[in-house]
């Protein structure tokens, strides 16, 4: 699939209606959906044929974007109902198998790193400190083969020490610095829109003998 | 949800030291025709929880697979053909997941389980 095609699926996905903003949700645009996993598969080869996890899912537009480039097997995680309800609203639009499960991504029980890839867009722990440390390390867990992510620019120095220090990963590598458009969905965004610069990153993490917990 | 999925969840309630497998309690059971893919199934054989996963397969009603297994298993198509079928078509669509230790029920709606923890089980 070309990445234009990729795009213009992931812009037609239906969005949140009523963000909570406590959950940070932020919808992540077609944009910086399809070059991120297109990025990943074309790159890297980590989602044609793998099983891939998209925590955080919210309307389930990273976790599309692996389906349509081909992931066997793909597994929504979010805490919020009424996301994992138009995500699934959006999978059967897209005629798209995707396994969604509601949970709190930092609760995560998982036997071992069974998921090749996981993919996401983390809350970026504005409104809630380490939000998007307690996603990467649990992703950094369940994952053999790779981690993507979106983390704000300013914060990657501490993100890099993190992640090798801290979260078992052997490599971490900004792949491309990115806009993130931030629509005005809030009554406290004072602007009309703003972007915010993110950075994609690729962790790899390393795997651990045995087949898990 | 499928019983690949189903093989990768644990309960992860505070004080419980083995969550997996869940126990499955069926509401019911809906088949999703998936193509096949003999390189994926190879390359998931050996990440799967033979007894868990066909414990799981005989409790949503499917009974086709060997108790106990080893790889040459994958030269075969037929193993393939019922390994693929119970690993992603066969869905648990409404039921329920449950603690192997504390008995705690996790609903599972429109094949969605909730894994969400009450405040005390954190």
């Amino acid at each position: 699939m070309k990445l234009k095609q990729l795009e213009g699926l992931l812009g037609d996905l239906q969005q949140f209606s009523d963000p909570k903003v406590e959950l940070e949700q932020y919808p992540t645009g077609p944009h910086i959906a399809s070059r991120m996993l297109f990025t990943a598969e074309n790159s890297f080869g980590d989602i044609s044929s793998k099983v891939v996890a998209d925590f955080g899912c919210g309307c389930g537009t990273l976790g599309a974007a692996a389906a349509l480039l081909g992931a066997e097997h793909v597994i929504g995680i979010d805490i919020d109902s009424q996301s994992l309800e138009i995500a699934s609203l959006n999978a059967e639009d897209l005629e798209l198998d995707i396994n969604l499960i509601q949970c709190d991504v930092k609760n995560l029980g998982w036997r071992g790193q069974t998921v090749d890839t996981v993919v996401m867009n983390p809350p970026f722990g504005t409104r809630k400190k380490g939000a998007d440390m307690e996603f990467l390390s649990v992703a950094l867990k369940i994952a053999s083969q790779a981690v993507y992510s979106l983390h704000k620019t300013s914060t990657r120095d501490h993100i890099k020490r993190a992640a090798l220090r801290d979260f078992n990963s052997s490599s971490a590598e900004v792949l491309c610095e990115l806009r993130f458009d931030v629509p005005q969905l809030y009554k406290f965004h004072k602007k009309k829109e703003v972007d915010i610069a993110v950075d994609l990153w690729r962790f790899v993490p390393k795997v651990n003998q045995g087949k898990g917990d | 949800m499928r019983l690949l999925t189903h093989n990768m969840l644990s309960s992860n309630i505070k004080g419980v030291s083995n969550g997996f497998p869940l126990r499955i309690e069926v509401g019911k059971v809906v088949e999703k025709q998936v193509d096949f893919n003999a390189d994926f199934l190879r390359n998931m054989f050996p990440k799967i929880e033979w007894k868990a996963f066909v414990d799981a397969a005989k409790t949503v009603g499917y009974a086709e697979l060997p108790e106990e297994v080893d790889s040459s298993a994958l030269e075969s198509e037929e193993f393939l053909n019922k390994f693929h079928h119970a690993l992603l078509e066969l869905h648990l669509e409404e039921g329920a997941l449950v603690c192997p230790e504390t008995g705690r029920r996790f609903p599972v709606s429109k094949g969605i389980p909730n894994m969400l923890l009450h405040e005390d089980e954190v």
